[in-house]
């Protein structure tokens, strides 16, 4: 029996990379005048469905994905979140 | 000697290179298929610039999966000549042939230009026709061009002679000022630690022709056929 599962990656640069578009929009928002501001970083949103047995069988594919194609290691870090999603059309 | 230029959806500078090695150099040239696998004819593989598959998610990411790239991997392992420019010189370093990465120009700007280059490493048989520490000028064309590696990556290719071009001044000079995209070390190209594989981001092919009065990337090419 497997489950549906929502998930959403986020994939960061490293905090060692410098991010230009951060740096760029961190200035944009100074002009505005939201001094405040500090340490923009751009990074990926990603959101995807997908069929697995349980939530760890997701992670570790999940895992699998964000190492060999969502996210570069040597620039990029990455997280997620999972929900499960209700299943449709069963009786009650 | 036998080219064999990739296509992969969204490659730009395909022709061109042809034009170079069949046109210029008449070197049989074979255009590539990315879903072709059978590759055992050629002797220099290219992987040339252009936008792979878009460039959706990063450069280079979705290429590194085309079927063609198993068979250049293996060309690679065998020691035989890969060249990547470009998008090419992306997808090389996300496939794992060459170390570090490309990312987002430092100033965000895409720059096409021309720009000097310093010949560090004339000693492979891509150089072997530029003298040592010659300053040549080479078309850049990129937005996500800045070459990054950790430190030990760095240390590693300055200590095994990996780097092979660095954007310099017109004397010569590596400054700040002389690097188009902040590439760390003012990196234009680099091998892997054998040699037969060469990733730049400059487009030697560009200034290969007379016509346009910018030949010294053609020595490049040249120096493969001695």
């Amino acid at each position: 029996m497997s489950q549906e599962y929502h998930c959403r990656i986020y994939v960061t640069l490293r905090p060692s990379v410098l991010d230009p578009a951060g740096v760029a929009v961190q200035s944009g928002l100074h002009q505005l005048g939201y001094e405040g501001v500090e340490k923009v970083r751009i990074g990926k949103y990603i959101e995807l469905t997908m069929m697995a047995h349980d939530k760890t069988h997701a992670e570790t594919q999940l895992d699998e994905m964000c190492d060999r194609l969502l996210a570069n290691p040597v620039i990029e870090n990455y997280c997620y979140e999972i929900t499960a999603l209700e299943t449709t059309g069963s009786p009650k | 000697m036998k080219f064999g230029v990739i296509v992969f959806p969204g490659s730009n500078c395909d022709r061109d290179l042809a034009t170079v090695t069949e046109g210029l150099l008449h070197q049989p040239t074979r255009m590539i298929w990315h879903q072709d696998t059978d590759i055992s004819d050629i002797d220099v593989i290219v992987l040339p610039g252009g936008f792979s598959y878009g460039d959706y998610l990063r450069c280079g990411a979705i290429a590194r999966f085309s079927s063609v790239m198993r068979s250049v991997i293996e060309h690679a392992n065998q020691g035989k000549l890969v060249l990547g420019i470009c998008n090419g010189f992306q997808v090389l370093t996300e496939v794992g042939l060459l170390p570090g990465a490309l990312i987002r120009n430092r100033d965000l700007h895409f720059i096409c230009d021309r720009v000097p280059v310093r010949v560090e490493n004339n000693q492979l048989p891509w150089t072997k026709k530029y003298t040592s520490q010659q300053v040549i000028t080479l078309p850049v064309a990129h937005g996500e061009g800045r070459y990054y590696g950790d430190e030990d990556t760095i240390k590693e290719l300055e200590d095994n002679h990996q780097i092979v071009f660095r954007y310099c001044n017109l004397l010569g000079e590596i400054t700040e000022d002389s690097n188009p995209n902040g590439s760390l070390s003012n990196i234009a190209g680099i091998s892997n630690k054998q040699g037969n594989i060469l990733g730049m981001m400059p487009h030697p092919e560009r200034a290969s022709d007379p016509l346009i009065r910018a030949t010294e990337g053609r020595i490049l090419f040249e120096g493969l056929l001695v």
